[in-house]
Protein backbone atom coordinates (compact mmCIF):
# COMPACT_ATOMS: atom_id res chain seq x y z
CA UNK A 1 0.00 0.00 0.00
CA UNK A 2 2.91 2.36 0.67
CA UNK A 3 3.27 3.54 -2.90
CA UNK A 4 6.61 5.18 -3.53
CA UNK A 5 5.89 5.51 -7.26
CA UNK A 6 4.75 8.51 -9.34
CA UNK A 7 1.76 10.21 -7.71
CA UNK A 8 -0.46 10.36 -10.82
CA UNK A 9 0.10 6.79 -11.89
CA UNK A 10 -0.28 5.60 -8.33
CA UNK A 11 -3.68 7.26 -7.98
CA UNK A 12 -4.92 5.81 -11.25
CA UNK A 13 -3.79 2.30 -10.43
CA UNK A 14 -5.22 2.70 -6.93
CA UNK A 15 -8.74 3.30 -8.28
CA UNK A 16 -8.46 0.46 -10.76
CA UNK A 17 -7.26 -1.87 -8.00
CA UNK A 18 -10.19 -0.81 -5.85
CA UNK A 19 -12.77 -1.39 -8.56
CA UNK A 20 -11.20 -4.73 -9.45
CA UNK A 21 -11.40 -5.78 -5.79
CA UNK A 22 -15.06 -4.75 -5.62
CA UNK A 23 -15.85 -6.64 -8.81
CA UNK A 24 -14.20 -9.82 -7.56
CA UNK A 25 -16.13 -9.52 -4.30
CA UNK A 26 -19.41 -9.16 -6.19
CA UNK A 27 -18.54 -12.16 -8.30
CA UNK A 28 -17.77 -14.23 -5.22
CA UNK A 29 -21.09 -13.37 -3.60
CA UNK A 30 -22.96 -14.14 -6.80
CA UNK A 31 -21.33 -17.55 -7.04
CA UNK A 32 -22.21 -18.35 -3.43
CA UNK A 33 -25.86 -17.59 -4.11
CA UNK A 34 -25.86 -19.59 -7.32
CA UNK A 35 -24.44 -22.50 -5.35
CA UNK A 36 -27.02 -22.16 -2.61
CA UNK A 37 -29.97 -22.05 -5.00
CA UNK A 38 -28.57 -24.93 -6.98
CA UNK A 39 -28.24 -27.03 -3.82
CA UNK A 40 -31.85 -26.35 -2.83
CA UNK A 41 -33.08 -27.20 -6.32
CA UNK A 42 -31.09 -30.45 -6.38
CA UNK A 43 -32.25 -31.60 -2.95
CA UNK A 44 -35.93 -30.62 -3.15
CA UNK A 45 -36.19 -31.28 -6.87
CA UNK A 46 -34.50 -34.65 -6.45
CA UNK A 47 -36.86 -35.55 -3.65
CA UNK A 48 -39.85 -34.56 -5.79
CA UNK A 49 -38.45 -36.42 -8.82
CA UNK A 50 -37.65 -39.64 -6.98
CA UNK A 51 -41.08 -39.78 -5.40
CA UNK A 52 -42.75 -38.99 -8.76
CA UNK A 53 -40.79 -41.76 -10.40
CA UNK A 54 -41.72 -44.11 -7.62
CA UNK A 55 -38.12 -44.84 -6.58
CA UNK A 56 -39.01 -43.53 -3.14
CA UNK A 57 -42.44 -44.16 -1.72
CA UNK A 58 -44.17 -40.84 -0.96
CA UNK A 59 -46.48 -42.69 1.42
CA UNK A 60 -43.61 -43.08 3.85
CA UNK A 61 -41.28 -40.23 2.98
CA UNK A 62 -43.63 -37.49 1.84
CA UNK A 63 -43.24 -35.35 -1.21
CA UNK A 64 -42.35 -31.63 -1.53
CA UNK A 65 -45.53 -30.85 -3.43
CA UNK A 66 -47.56 -32.78 -0.86
CA UNK A 67 -45.84 -30.85 1.95
CA UNK A 68 -46.75 -27.60 0.23
CA UNK A 69 -50.40 -28.73 -0.12
CA UNK A 70 -50.44 -29.72 3.50
CA UNK A 71 -48.98 -26.35 4.52
CA UNK A 72 -51.66 -24.55 2.52
CA UNK A 73 -54.31 -26.73 4.13
CA UNK A 74 -52.95 -26.08 7.62
CA UNK A 75 -53.13 -22.34 7.11
CA UNK A 76 -56.46 -22.17 5.19
CA UNK A 77 -58.56 -25.02 6.57
CA UNK A 78 -56.86 -25.39 9.94
CA UNK A 79 -56.50 -28.53 11.99
CA UNK A 80 -58.71 -30.79 14.03
CA UNK A 81 -57.65 -28.77 17.08
CA UNK A 82 -58.36 -25.25 15.85
CA UNK A 83 -56.43 -22.96 13.55
CA UNK A 84 -52.72 -23.45 12.98
CA UNK A 85 -52.04 -20.07 14.55
CA UNK A 86 -53.72 -21.11 17.77
CA UNK A 87 -51.63 -24.27 17.92
CA UNK A 88 -48.43 -22.52 16.95
CA UNK A 89 -49.03 -19.91 19.63
CA UNK A 90 -49.40 -22.63 22.28
CA UNK A 91 -46.10 -24.23 21.26
CA UNK A 92 -44.34 -20.89 21.02
CA UNK A 93 -45.54 -19.94 24.48
CA UNK A 94 -44.35 -23.22 25.95
CA UNK A 95 -40.97 -22.89 24.30
CA UNK A 96 -40.51 -19.25 25.32
CA UNK A 97 -41.58 -19.78 28.92
CA UNK A 98 -39.41 -22.87 29.15
CA UNK A 99 -36.50 -21.01 27.58
CA UNK A 100 -36.86 -18.11 30.00
CA UNK A 101 -37.25 -20.31 33.06
CA UNK A 102 -34.38 -22.62 32.15
CA UNK A 103 -32.08 -19.74 31.27
CA UNK A 104 -32.74 -17.77 34.44
CA UNK A 105 -32.31 -20.79 36.72
CA UNK A 106 -29.31 -22.03 34.74
CA UNK A 107 -27.53 -18.67 34.86
CA UNK A 108 -28.17 -18.13 38.56
CA UNK A 109 -27.11 -21.63 39.60
CA UNK A 110 -24.19 -21.63 37.18
CA UNK A 111 -22.82 -18.39 38.58
CA UNK A 112 -23.49 -19.46 42.15
CA UNK A 113 -21.73 -22.81 41.82
CA UNK A 114 -19.04 -21.33 39.62
CA UNK A 115 -18.05 -18.79 42.24
CA UNK A 116 -18.43 -21.03 45.27
CA UNK A 117 -15.99 -23.93 45.33
CA UNK A 118 -17.70 -25.60 48.28
CA UNK A 119 -21.16 -25.58 46.72
CA UNK A 120 -19.78 -26.83 43.42
CA UNK A 121 -17.93 -29.67 45.16
CA UNK A 122 -21.14 -30.68 46.95
CA UNK A 123 -23.56 -30.32 44.03
CA UNK A 124 -21.17 -31.27 41.22
CA UNK A 125 -21.63 -35.06 41.21
CA UNK A 126 -25.41 -34.79 41.46
CA UNK A 127 -25.60 -32.41 38.56
CA UNK A 128 -23.47 -34.80 36.52
CA UNK A 129 -25.86 -37.64 37.40
CA UNK A 130 -28.89 -35.55 36.47
CA UNK A 131 -27.22 -34.56 33.23
CA UNK A 132 -26.55 -38.16 32.27
CA UNK A 133 -30.10 -39.43 32.69
CA UNK A 134 -32.25 -39.22 29.57
CA UNK A 135 -34.13 -36.09 30.55
CA UNK A 136 -36.64 -36.33 27.73
CA UNK A 137 -38.28 -39.17 29.67
CA UNK A 138 -39.05 -36.68 32.41
CA UNK A 139 -41.73 -35.41 30.02
CA UNK A 140 -43.84 -38.51 30.75
CA UNK A 141 -43.56 -37.87 34.47
CA UNK A 142 -44.44 -34.21 34.12
CA UNK A 143 -47.52 -35.04 32.07
CA UNK A 144 -48.67 -37.64 34.56
CA UNK A 145 -48.08 -35.21 37.41
CA UNK A 146 -49.34 -31.97 35.89
CA UNK A 147 -51.85 -33.00 33.25
CA UNK A 148 -52.23 -32.04 29.61
CA UNK A 149 -51.95 -28.26 30.02
CA UNK A 150 -49.12 -25.97 29.14
CA UNK A 151 -47.20 -26.32 32.42
CA UNK A 152 -45.58 -29.76 31.95
CA UNK A 153 -44.36 -28.67 28.50
CA UNK A 154 -42.80 -25.53 29.91
CA UNK A 155 -41.16 -27.65 32.56
CA UNK A 156 -39.65 -30.13 30.10
CA UNK A 157 -38.38 -27.34 27.87
CA UNK A 158 -36.90 -25.61 30.92
CA UNK A 159 -35.12 -28.76 32.07
CA UNK A 160 -33.49 -29.20 28.67
CA UNK A 161 -32.53 -25.53 28.50
CA UNK A 162 -31.24 -25.49 32.05
CA UNK A 163 -28.38 -27.91 31.49
CA UNK A 164 -27.18 -26.23 28.32
CA UNK A 165 -27.10 -22.84 30.01
CA UNK A 166 -25.94 -24.02 33.41
CA UNK A 167 -22.75 -25.67 32.22
CA UNK A 168 -21.81 -22.68 30.11
CA UNK A 169 -22.47 -20.18 32.89
CA UNK A 170 -20.47 -22.35 35.26
CA UNK A 171 -17.57 -22.64 32.84
CA UNK A 172 -17.78 -18.93 32.06
CA UNK A 173 -17.40 -18.06 35.71
CA UNK A 174 -14.49 -20.45 36.06
CA UNK A 175 -12.73 -18.80 33.14
CA UNK A 176 -12.88 -15.35 34.71
CA UNK A 177 -9.49 -13.68 34.73
CA UNK A 178 -8.34 -13.87 38.35
CA UNK A 179 -6.24 -10.74 37.84
CA UNK A 180 -9.41 -8.78 37.21
CA UNK A 181 -10.99 -10.19 40.34
CA UNK A 182 -7.92 -9.35 42.42
CA UNK A 183 -7.87 -5.90 40.90
CA UNK A 184 -11.39 -4.94 41.91
CA UNK A 185 -11.04 -6.64 45.27
CA UNK A 186 -7.98 -4.52 46.02
CA UNK A 187 -10.04 -1.49 45.03
CA UNK A 188 -12.46 -2.50 47.76
CA UNK A 189 -15.22 -4.21 45.80
CA UNK A 190 -17.85 -6.17 47.74
CA UNK A 191 -18.65 -9.71 46.52
CA UNK A 192 -21.75 -8.31 44.85
CA UNK A 193 -19.68 -5.71 43.03
CA UNK A 194 -17.21 -8.37 41.94
CA UNK A 195 -20.11 -10.31 40.45
CA UNK A 196 -21.56 -7.23 38.78
CA UNK A 197 -18.37 -5.80 37.31
CA UNK A 198 -16.32 -8.91 36.63
CA UNK A 199 -17.96 -12.31 36.93
CA UNK A 200 -21.23 -11.72 35.13
CA UNK A 201 -19.92 -9.68 32.18
CA UNK A 202 -17.11 -12.15 31.76
CA UNK A 203 -19.39 -15.18 31.85
CA UNK A 204 -21.80 -13.43 29.48
CA UNK A 205 -19.76 -14.52 26.44
CA UNK A 206 -20.29 -18.14 27.41
CA UNK A 207 -23.92 -17.69 28.41
CA UNK A 208 -24.91 -15.96 25.21
CA UNK A 209 -23.16 -18.64 23.17
CA UNK A 210 -25.22 -21.28 24.97
CA UNK A 211 -28.49 -19.51 24.21
CA UNK A 212 -28.34 -20.56 20.57
CA UNK A 213 -28.33 -24.26 21.40
CA UNK A 214 -30.60 -23.70 24.39
CA UNK A 215 -33.33 -22.28 22.21
CA UNK A 216 -33.26 -25.38 20.05
CA UNK A 217 -33.66 -27.45 23.21
CA UNK A 218 -36.64 -25.35 24.30
CA UNK A 219 -38.42 -26.14 21.03
CA UNK A 220 -37.56 -29.83 21.30
CA UNK A 221 -38.81 -29.95 24.88
CA UNK A 222 -42.10 -28.29 24.02
CA UNK A 223 -42.70 -30.48 20.95
CA UNK A 224 -41.78 -33.76 22.61
CA UNK A 225 -43.97 -33.01 25.60
CA UNK A 226 -46.83 -32.24 23.23
CA UNK A 227 -46.32 -35.48 21.38
CA UNK A 228 -46.42 -37.28 24.73
CA UNK A 229 -49.79 -35.75 25.55
CA UNK A 230 -51.49 -32.46 24.82
CA UNK A 231 -54.76 -30.81 23.89
CA UNK A 232 -53.22 -28.24 21.55
CA UNK A 233 -49.91 -27.53 19.89
CA UNK A 234 -47.73 -28.35 16.91
CA UNK A 235 -46.52 -31.50 18.64
CA UNK A 236 -50.07 -32.75 18.87
CA UNK A 237 -50.60 -32.10 15.15
CA UNK A 238 -47.43 -34.02 14.45
CA UNK A 239 -48.43 -36.98 16.58
CA UNK A 240 -51.89 -37.04 14.99
CA UNK A 241 -50.38 -36.90 11.50
CA UNK A 242 -48.13 -39.77 12.49
CA UNK A 243 -51.18 -41.75 13.50
CA UNK A 244 -52.79 -41.00 10.13
CA UNK A 245 -49.66 -42.02 8.15
CA UNK A 246 -49.41 -38.48 6.86
CA UNK A 247 -45.68 -37.63 6.59
CA UNK A 248 -46.43 -34.49 4.59
CA UNK A 249 -48.11 -32.82 7.56
CA UNK A 250 -45.22 -33.82 9.82
CA UNK A 251 -42.80 -32.16 7.41
CA UNK A 252 -45.08 -29.13 7.12
CA UNK A 253 -45.03 -28.73 10.91
CA UNK A 254 -41.25 -29.05 10.86
CA UNK A 255 -41.07 -26.25 8.31
CA UNK A 256 -43.31 -24.01 10.42
CA UNK A 257 -41.20 -24.59 13.51
CA UNK A 258 -38.02 -24.05 11.52
CA UNK A 259 -39.21 -20.62 10.41
CA UNK A 260 -40.03 -19.69 13.99
CA UNK A 261 -36.65 -20.96 15.22
CA UNK A 262 -34.81 -18.96 12.56
CA UNK A 263 -36.58 -15.79 13.67
CA UNK A 264 -35.73 -16.48 17.31
CA UNK A 265 -32.14 -17.29 16.36
CA UNK A 266 -31.90 -13.97 14.57
CA UNK A 267 -33.15 -12.15 17.66
CA UNK A 268 -30.60 -13.96 19.85
CA UNK A 269 -27.86 -12.93 17.42
CA UNK A 270 -29.01 -9.31 17.72
CA UNK A 271 -28.87 -9.62 21.48
CA UNK A 272 -25.42 -11.15 21.20
CA UNK A 273 -24.14 -8.23 19.16
CA UNK A 274 -25.64 -5.73 21.58
CA UNK A 275 -24.28 -7.36 24.72
CA UNK A 276 -20.91 -8.36 23.33
CA UNK A 277 -20.15 -5.27 21.29
CA UNK A 278 -16.89 -4.90 23.22
CA UNK A 279 -15.47 -8.04 21.64
CA UNK A 280 -12.83 -7.75 18.95
CA UNK A 281 -14.47 -8.36 15.59
CA UNK A 282 -12.88 -11.74 15.04
CA UNK A 283 -15.41 -13.97 13.38
CA UNK A 284 -14.70 -17.65 13.39
CA UNK A 285 -15.71 -19.71 10.40
CA UNK A 286 -18.46 -21.35 12.41
CA UNK A 287 -20.04 -17.99 13.16
CA UNK A 288 -20.18 -16.94 9.56
CA UNK A 289 -22.39 -19.92 8.71
CA UNK B 1 19.04 16.64 44.72
CA UNK B 2 15.68 16.52 46.40
CA UNK B 3 13.95 19.54 44.98
CA UNK B 4 10.69 18.76 46.78
CA UNK B 5 8.53 17.23 44.06
CA UNK B 6 5.29 19.10 43.57
CA UNK B 7 3.26 17.30 46.17
CA UNK B 8 -0.20 16.76 44.75
CA UNK B 9 -3.13 15.64 46.83
CA UNK B 10 -1.05 12.64 47.73
CA UNK B 11 1.27 14.16 50.27
CA UNK B 12 2.51 11.13 52.15
CA UNK B 13 2.93 10.63 55.83
CA UNK B 14 3.43 7.45 57.78
CA UNK B 15 0.17 6.00 56.47
CA UNK B 16 2.06 4.85 53.41
CA UNK B 17 4.79 2.98 55.24
CA UNK B 18 5.03 -0.74 54.54
CA UNK B 19 6.64 -3.07 57.06
CA UNK B 20 7.02 -6.68 56.10
CA UNK B 21 8.12 -8.67 59.12
CA UNK B 22 9.22 -12.31 59.02
CA UNK B 23 6.74 -13.11 56.30
CA UNK B 24 6.37 -16.77 55.38
CA UNK B 25 3.84 -18.22 52.98
CA UNK B 26 3.20 -21.88 52.35
CA UNK B 27 0.88 -23.29 49.73
CA UNK B 28 -0.76 -26.65 49.52
CA UNK B 29 0.19 -28.32 46.27
CA UNK B 30 -2.52 -30.33 44.51
CA UNK B 31 -0.82 -33.45 45.90
CA UNK B 32 -1.41 -32.15 49.39
CA UNK B 33 2.18 -31.25 50.13
CA UNK B 34 3.15 -27.97 51.69
CA UNK B 35 5.27 -25.78 49.45
CA UNK B 36 7.09 -22.82 50.95
CA UNK B 37 6.96 -19.95 48.48
CA UNK B 38 8.61 -17.32 50.66
CA UNK B 39 10.40 -17.71 53.96
CA UNK B 40 11.08 -15.07 56.55
CA UNK B 41 10.93 -12.08 54.25
CA UNK B 42 11.49 -8.79 56.06
CA UNK B 43 11.69 -5.43 54.39
CA UNK B 44 10.51 -1.90 54.87
CA UNK B 45 9.27 0.60 52.33
CA UNK B 46 9.40 4.15 53.63
CA UNK B 47 6.41 6.40 52.90
CA UNK B 48 6.64 7.63 49.33
CA UNK B 49 9.56 5.37 48.53
CA UNK B 50 9.91 3.51 45.27
CA UNK B 51 11.07 0.01 46.12
CA UNK B 52 11.85 -2.57 43.45
CA UNK B 53 12.04 -6.29 44.12
CA UNK B 54 14.25 -8.21 41.74
CA UNK B 55 14.75 -11.92 41.68
CA UNK B 56 14.76 -14.97 39.46
CA UNK B 57 11.47 -16.38 38.27
CA UNK B 58 9.52 -18.30 40.86
CA UNK B 59 11.13 -16.69 43.89
CA UNK B 60 7.82 -15.59 45.41
CA UNK B 61 7.90 -11.95 44.39
CA UNK B 62 4.25 -11.94 43.43
CA UNK B 63 3.37 -13.85 46.59
CA UNK B 64 4.88 -11.03 48.62
CA UNK B 65 2.70 -8.48 46.84
CA UNK B 66 -0.38 -10.56 47.48
CA UNK B 67 0.32 -10.39 51.21
CA UNK B 68 0.75 -6.63 51.18
CA UNK B 69 -2.55 -6.09 49.36
CA UNK B 70 -4.31 -8.39 51.81
CA UNK B 71 -5.60 -10.67 49.03
CA UNK B 72 -3.67 -13.48 50.69
CA UNK B 73 -3.03 -14.35 54.29
CA UNK B 74 0.50 -15.05 55.48
CA UNK B 75 1.37 -18.42 57.04
CA UNK B 76 3.69 -16.72 59.50
CA UNK B 77 4.88 -13.20 60.13
CA UNK B 78 2.88 -10.16 59.18
CA UNK B 79 2.63 -7.09 57.03
CA UNK B 80 1.88 -3.67 58.44
CA UNK B 81 0.77 -0.75 56.35
CA UNK B 82 0.98 2.60 58.06
CA UNK B 83 1.52 0.83 61.36
CA UNK B 84 -1.68 -1.20 61.08
CA UNK B 85 -1.46 -4.93 60.58
CA UNK B 86 -2.92 -6.12 57.30
CA UNK B 87 -5.97 -8.26 57.84
CA UNK B 88 -8.24 -8.45 54.84
CA UNK B 89 -8.00 -6.04 51.95
CA UNK B 90 -5.64 -3.16 52.65
CA UNK B 91 -7.27 0.21 52.16
CA UNK B 92 -5.77 2.67 49.68
CA UNK B 93 -3.88 0.15 47.55
CA UNK B 94 -3.83 -0.13 43.78
CA UNK B 95 -2.51 -3.00 41.74
CA UNK B 96 -0.96 -3.15 38.30
CA UNK B 97 -0.25 -6.50 36.70
CA UNK B 98 1.81 -7.67 33.80
CA UNK B 99 -1.24 -8.97 32.02
CA UNK B 100 -3.77 -6.38 30.99
CA UNK B 101 -6.01 -6.13 33.94
CA UNK B 102 -8.45 -3.98 32.00
CA UNK B 103 -12.05 -5.00 31.63
CA UNK B 104 -12.40 -5.93 27.98
CA UNK B 105 -16.13 -5.20 28.16
CA UNK B 106 -15.72 -1.69 29.48
CA UNK B 107 -14.68 1.36 27.52
CA UNK B 108 -11.52 3.26 28.44
CA UNK B 109 -13.62 5.73 30.40
CA UNK B 110 -15.44 3.02 32.35
CA UNK B 111 -12.19 1.19 32.99
CA UNK B 112 -10.59 4.24 34.54
CA UNK B 113 -13.79 5.10 36.39
CA UNK B 114 -14.10 1.76 38.17
CA UNK B 115 -11.96 2.74 41.15
CA UNK B 116 -13.97 5.77 42.26
CA UNK B 117 -17.24 4.02 41.38
CA UNK B 118 -16.38 1.12 43.68
CA UNK B 119 -15.57 3.64 46.35
CA UNK B 120 -19.10 4.96 46.00
CA UNK B 121 -18.35 8.23 44.24
CA UNK B 122 -21.36 9.59 42.30
CA UNK B 123 -21.14 8.60 38.63
CA UNK B 124 -21.06 12.12 37.23
CA UNK B 125 -18.21 13.11 39.49
CA UNK B 126 -16.33 9.89 38.75
CA UNK B 127 -16.70 10.57 35.03
CA UNK B 128 -15.17 14.04 35.35
CA UNK B 129 -12.30 12.65 37.37
CA UNK B 130 -11.75 9.78 34.94
CA UNK B 131 -11.71 12.13 31.94
CA UNK B 132 -9.08 14.19 33.68
CA UNK B 133 -6.92 11.14 34.28
CA UNK B 134 -7.34 9.89 30.72
CA UNK B 135 -6.13 13.29 29.53
CA UNK B 136 -3.24 13.12 31.96
CA UNK B 137 -1.96 9.83 30.54
CA UNK B 138 -2.32 11.26 27.04
CA UNK B 139 -5.35 9.34 25.87
CA UNK B 140 -7.86 12.17 25.46
CA UNK B 141 -10.16 11.28 22.59
CA UNK B 142 -9.96 7.55 23.28
CA UNK B 143 -12.56 7.51 26.08
CA UNK B 144 -15.08 5.44 24.14
CA UNK B 145 -12.70 2.83 22.77
CA UNK B 146 -12.64 -0.71 24.03
CA UNK B 147 -9.31 -2.18 25.20
CA UNK B 148 -8.96 -4.44 22.17
CA UNK B 149 -8.91 -1.35 19.98
CA UNK B 150 -5.83 0.02 21.73
CA UNK B 151 -2.14 -0.78 21.38
CA UNK B 152 -0.22 -2.44 24.21
CA UNK B 153 1.28 0.85 25.35
CA UNK B 154 -2.07 2.58 25.34
CA UNK B 155 -3.59 -0.20 27.39
CA UNK B 156 -0.81 0.25 29.93
CA UNK B 157 -1.62 3.96 30.12
CA UNK B 158 -5.24 3.12 30.81
CA UNK B 159 -4.15 0.68 33.51
CA UNK B 160 -1.90 3.35 34.98
CA UNK B 161 -4.70 5.91 35.07
CA UNK B 162 -7.03 3.31 36.61
CA UNK B 163 -4.42 2.49 39.25
CA UNK B 164 -3.69 6.09 40.17
CA UNK B 165 -7.14 7.67 39.97
CA UNK B 166 -7.97 6.69 43.54
CA UNK B 167 -4.80 8.43 44.66
CA UNK B 168 -3.57 5.30 46.42
CA UNK B 169 -1.09 5.51 49.24
CA UNK B 170 0.46 2.29 48.01
CA UNK B 171 0.96 1.17 44.45
CA UNK B 172 1.76 -2.51 43.91
CA UNK B 173 3.17 -3.30 40.49
CA UNK B 174 3.77 -6.85 39.35
CA UNK B 175 6.03 -6.67 36.30
CA UNK B 176 3.71 -4.07 34.84
CA UNK B 177 5.78 -3.45 31.70
CA UNK B 178 7.02 -7.00 31.26
CA UNK B 179 5.08 -7.67 28.09
CA UNK B 180 5.95 -4.44 26.30
CA UNK B 181 8.51 -3.92 23.56
CA UNK B 182 11.69 -2.13 24.58
CA UNK B 183 10.83 1.34 23.26
CA UNK B 184 7.31 1.38 24.66
CA UNK B 185 8.65 0.09 27.94
CA UNK B 186 11.09 3.01 28.25
CA UNK B 187 8.36 5.52 27.48
CA UNK B 188 6.01 4.00 30.02
CA UNK B 189 8.73 3.95 32.68
CA UNK B 190 9.42 7.64 32.16
CA UNK B 191 5.71 8.43 32.39
CA UNK B 192 5.31 6.31 35.49
CA UNK B 193 8.18 8.16 37.16
CA UNK B 194 6.66 11.53 36.29
CA UNK B 195 3.30 10.54 37.76
CA UNK B 196 4.91 8.96 40.79
CA UNK B 197 6.98 12.07 41.48
CA UNK B 198 3.80 14.09 41.41
CA UNK B 199 1.72 11.89 43.73
CA UNK B 200 4.34 9.99 45.68
CA UNK B 201 2.59 6.78 46.63
CA UNK B 202 4.84 4.13 48.16
CA UNK B 203 5.62 1.70 45.39
CA UNK B 204 6.47 -1.98 45.51
CA UNK B 205 7.60 -2.76 42.01
CA UNK B 206 8.34 -6.30 40.96
CA UNK B 207 10.53 -6.94 37.97
CA UNK B 208 13.15 -9.32 36.71
CA UNK B 209 14.73 -6.52 34.70
CA UNK B 210 17.61 -5.16 36.77
CA UNK B 211 18.07 -2.05 34.59
CA UNK B 212 14.44 -1.18 35.10
CA UNK B 213 14.77 -1.60 38.85
CA UNK B 214 17.86 0.59 39.14
CA UNK B 215 16.49 3.28 36.83
CA UNK B 216 13.19 3.62 38.66
CA UNK B 217 13.70 2.75 42.29
CA UNK B 218 15.08 4.30 45.46
CA UNK B 219 15.75 0.88 46.87
CA UNK B 220 16.35 -2.44 45.16
CA UNK B 221 15.68 -5.68 47.02
CA UNK B 222 17.24 -8.88 45.72
CA UNK B 223 15.36 -12.08 46.49
CA UNK B 224 16.72 -15.61 46.44
CA UNK B 225 15.14 -18.54 44.72
CA UNK B 226 12.50 -20.71 46.33
CA UNK B 227 11.86 -20.49 49.10
CA UNK B 228 12.14 -16.80 48.43
CA UNK B 229 13.80 -14.61 50.97
CA UNK B 230 15.57 -11.26 50.98
CA UNK B 231 19.20 -11.57 50.00
CA UNK B 232 20.42 -8.01 49.66
CA UNK B 233 19.06 -4.50 49.81
CA UNK B 234 20.65 -1.69 47.80
CA UNK B 235 19.87 2.00 48.09
CA UNK B 236 19.95 3.80 44.77
CA UNK B 237 21.23 7.32 45.18
CA UNK B 238 20.64 8.51 41.64
CA UNK B 239 19.25 12.06 41.84
CA UNK B 240 15.58 12.80 41.37
CA UNK B 241 13.71 13.77 39.34
CA UNK B 242 15.34 11.27 37.06
CA UNK B 243 13.71 12.43 33.85
CA UNK B 244 14.17 10.23 30.82
CA UNK B 245 14.78 6.64 31.85
CA UNK B 246 16.68 5.83 28.68
CA UNK B 247 19.29 8.48 29.42
CA UNK B 248 19.94 7.43 32.99
CA UNK B 249 21.16 4.13 31.69
CA UNK B 250 24.29 5.75 30.33
CA UNK B 251 25.29 7.57 33.52
CA UNK B 252 28.42 6.35 35.30
CA UNK B 253 26.70 6.02 38.68
CA UNK B 254 23.92 3.97 37.13
CA UNK B 255 26.38 1.54 35.61
CA UNK B 256 28.32 1.29 38.85
CA UNK B 257 25.21 0.47 40.90
CA UNK B 258 23.90 -1.85 38.25
CA UNK B 259 27.22 -3.72 38.28
CA UNK B 260 27.20 -4.10 42.06
CA UNK B 261 23.65 -5.39 42.17
CA UNK B 262 24.24 -7.76 39.29
CA UNK B 263 27.00 -9.43 41.31
CA UNK B 264 24.43 -10.25 43.94
CA UNK B 265 21.72 -11.26 41.53
CA UNK B 266 23.87 -13.40 39.29
CA UNK B 267 24.37 -16.22 41.79
CA UNK B 268 20.66 -16.47 42.33
CA UNK B 269 19.85 -16.51 38.65
CA UNK B 270 22.43 -19.20 38.05
CA UNK B 271 21.10 -21.28 40.91
CA UNK B 272 17.49 -20.91 39.75
CA UNK B 273 18.50 -21.85 36.23
CA UNK B 274 20.42 -24.90 37.41
CA UNK B 275 17.38 -26.00 39.37
CA UNK B 276 14.99 -25.75 36.44
CA UNK B 277 17.56 -27.47 34.25
CA UNK B 278 17.70 -30.33 36.76
CA UNK B 279 13.96 -30.56 36.92
CA UNK B 280 13.60 -30.65 33.16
Amino acid sequence: MTAVSLPGAAAASETSIQSAARASRRRRIAWVWIGRILLAVVVIGGWQLFTELGWVDPFFFGQPSGIWDSLVRLFTVGTAFGSIWENLWVTVQEALYGFALGTVVGVILGILLGTNRYLSAVFGPYIKVLNSIPRIVLGSIFIVAFGLGIFPKVLLAAVLVFFAVFFNAFQGVREVDQNLVSNVRVLGATPLQVARHVTIPSAMTWIIASLHTAFGFAIIGALVAEVLGAQKGIGLIISQAQGNFDPNTVFACMAIIAVFTLVAEYLITLLEHAVLKWRPPVRSEAQSI
Amino acid sequence: MDDTPSRGPGHRDDGARIDIVGLTKRFLTPKGEAFTAIRDVSLTVEPGQFCAIVGPTGCGKSTTLGQVSGLDKPSAGHVSVGGTRVDGITDGVSFMFQADSLFPWKTVLDNVKIGPVLKGMPRAQATVLARDWIRRVGLAGFEDRYPHQLSGGMRKRVAMAAALINNPRILLMDEPFGALDVQTKAIMQTELLALWEEYRPSVLFITHDLDEAVALADRVVIMTTSPGTVKDVFDIDLPRPRGDVQEIRHEARFLELQGQIWQSLRDEVTRAYARTADAA
